[in-house]
């Protein structure tokens, strides 16, 4: 029992360390807001910064079923919900950055009309706000509840997760001059993420044993969350 | 109406009336010194607004000659102290308005294109202006990289480069042009993107043709010839309505040739500026 109550305690250990230091970019821009640290433009610099955190956190999401199953380290799914709701807040930040402190939205009433003028046609803008779009059911479906509720269908739907990040990439590829390194980065880091699943897919599948098995007050049968957590 | 406007150009007026002109009004003060040399687009140090403040400490922008030449009766390379010296600096201070939807205030010292054409005596077979960028890969990190062909290549009509609004710039704030901003000599041309303001130049050629410009190159469906400030047409991938002025929170509505058209306008009659973007 001992030993169990050391796991669990270590894993909540683990999460809060992931979110404090998740945290610690946004907190970054709110202290060099306050010392007046953003540069000449502060606006594109806070929407440069939450969008490549948004894509950062996306990709350490999307990285987390091939480690565990690379690596065997069985807990590390445990950490997959935060790291998805993490990238959920960045994109929010991100695209409230762009609503109302870019266009100016609810303080000049009529930016709404560019916002949907963006929307509707600028492709790179169609398709990060379609990315941010994807993930809002996939925040609001991520509770145990819902989870149990949607049992196998959860699991389709969270592969959406794909299509948003394919759509995030896009998203920055398309919106930089010339011919720039850094949204190619973010591309072959997903498409290699995407190589590793197929290949990981392929490969004979070894019987995962969850890692709430040991836990008695779980209210999931272990087999079912499992899976369900694990869409890969 | 243009040889008033002309006549109106004497010495004596305070040039700083320039950004007073059209709309801007009295909100048109100029950007601090810092704002204008760490927020720059000079890919040639790197994409990043701070890449070039950053990266161009090892750039040596002297000794520099401009070789001017093509179609001019006298042509010839000037030392950029000569320039300097031949060409007495005035203040002028222009809006500056990017094509990525920001823009700034900045009190240029420099001198009208038209004088250094002038002395050269363009041909009657002279209609274009072609500029280049140095190419010096050593100092210029950027082109080291496939960012864009190197050199940086612009452009513009003989008639655009002879209007008195069009300099060439050697200083700002009163000081000697930072590298980071296109030392030792680029060019402004305040009714245009300011990609057109091309950066560091070693090469003025008069041309019969109309010259390669690099963005234009790149990318032909985003970036024309003559990339004139226009609200009404959009870049296609982001609307070109409304701008960022650095330093205000709100974006303001981005104004027909950036606020000249009452000096530039007539340069374009009967042009279809939706075509020739």
């Amino acid at each position: 029992m001992a030993s169990v109550i050391g796991r669990r305690s270590t894993v909540r250990l683990v999460h809060a360390a992931i979110i404090v230091a998740a945290l610690v970019p946004a907190a970054l821009i709110v202290w060099d807001a306050l010392h007046d640290n953003l540069g000449a433009n502060p606006v594109e610099e806070i929407t440069h910064r939450t969008g490549d955190w948004t894509l950062r956190l996306l990709l350490t999401t999307l990285a987390v079923s091939p480690l565990r199953r690379l690596t065997g380290w069985n807990d590390i799914i445990r950490y997959r919900r935060t790291l998805g709701l993490l990238t959920f807040t960045y994109v929010c930040l991100h695209f409230l950055t762009y609503l109302v402190i870019d266009q100016g939205f609810p303080i000049q009433g009529f930016a709404i009309r560019y916002v949907g003028e963006d929307i509707a046609k600028r492709p790179y803008i169609t398709v990060g706000f379609t990315a941010f779009l994807l993930l809002i059911p996939l925040a609001w479906t991520s509770t145990k509840g819902w989870i149990r509720r949607l049992g196998k269908k959860w699991k389709a739907l969270h592969q959406l997760i794909y299509a948003a990040a394919a759509l995030g990439v896009l998203h920055y590829l398309w919106l930089v001059k010339g011919e720039q390194v850094k949204p190619v980065y973010y591309a072959f880091l997903l498409v290699g993420l995407l190589g590793l699943r197929v290949w990981l897919g392929r490969r004979v599948r070894a019987p995962l044993r969850s890692p709430d098995a040991p836990r008695a007050a779980d209210p999931l049968p272990a087999p079912l969350r499992g899976r369900a957590l694990d869409p890969s | 109406m243009g040889a008033a406007f002309v006549s109106s150009l004497s010495p004596s007026l305070p040039l700083s009336a320039f950004a007073q002109r059209g709309r801007g009004g009295e909100d048109d003060k100029p950007n601090s010194y810092d704002d204008i040399t760490h927020y720059n687009n000079y890919y040639e140090f790197g994409p990043d607004k701070r890449d070039p403040s950053d990266h161009s400490g090892g750039f040596h922008p002297h000794p520099w000659t401009v070789a001017i030449e093509g179609e001019v009766h006298k042509p010839q390379t000037l030392d950029i102290d000569d320039i300097l010296k031949r060409y007495p600096a005035e203040e002028r201070i222009y809006r500056l308005r990017c094509v990525e939807g920001w823009s700034m205030v900045v009190p240029w010292n420099g001198f009208a294109l038209s004088k250094l054409l002038n002395d050269v005596q363009p041909t009657s077979q002279a209609k274009y202006v072609a500029f280049t960028t140095v190419y010096r890969p050593t100092e210029m990190p950027g082109q080291n990289t496939g960012i864009l062909p190197w050199p940086y290549v612009e452009g513009l009509r003989l008639d655009e480069a002879m209007h008195p609004l069009t300099i060439l710039v050697t200083g700002l704030y009163g000081k000697p042009l930072p590298n980071q901003d296109g030392a030792p000599i680029r060019l402004v041309v305040p009714w245009k993107y300011g990609f057109k303001g091309i950066k560091a130049i070693v090469r003025i050629r008069l041309t019969r043709e109309q010259p390669s410009t690099t963005w234009s190159m790149v990318a032909p469906t985003e970036y024309g010839f003559y990339a004139n400030v226009n609200p009404e047409v959009d870049h296609p991938r982001w609307s070109q309505k409304r701008e960022r002025r650095l330093g205000e929170f709100l974006r303001r509505p981005t104004l027909m040739f950036n606020g000249y058209a009452d000096q530039v306008a007539s340069l374009y009659a009967g042009m279809d500026l939706r075509t020739n973007y």
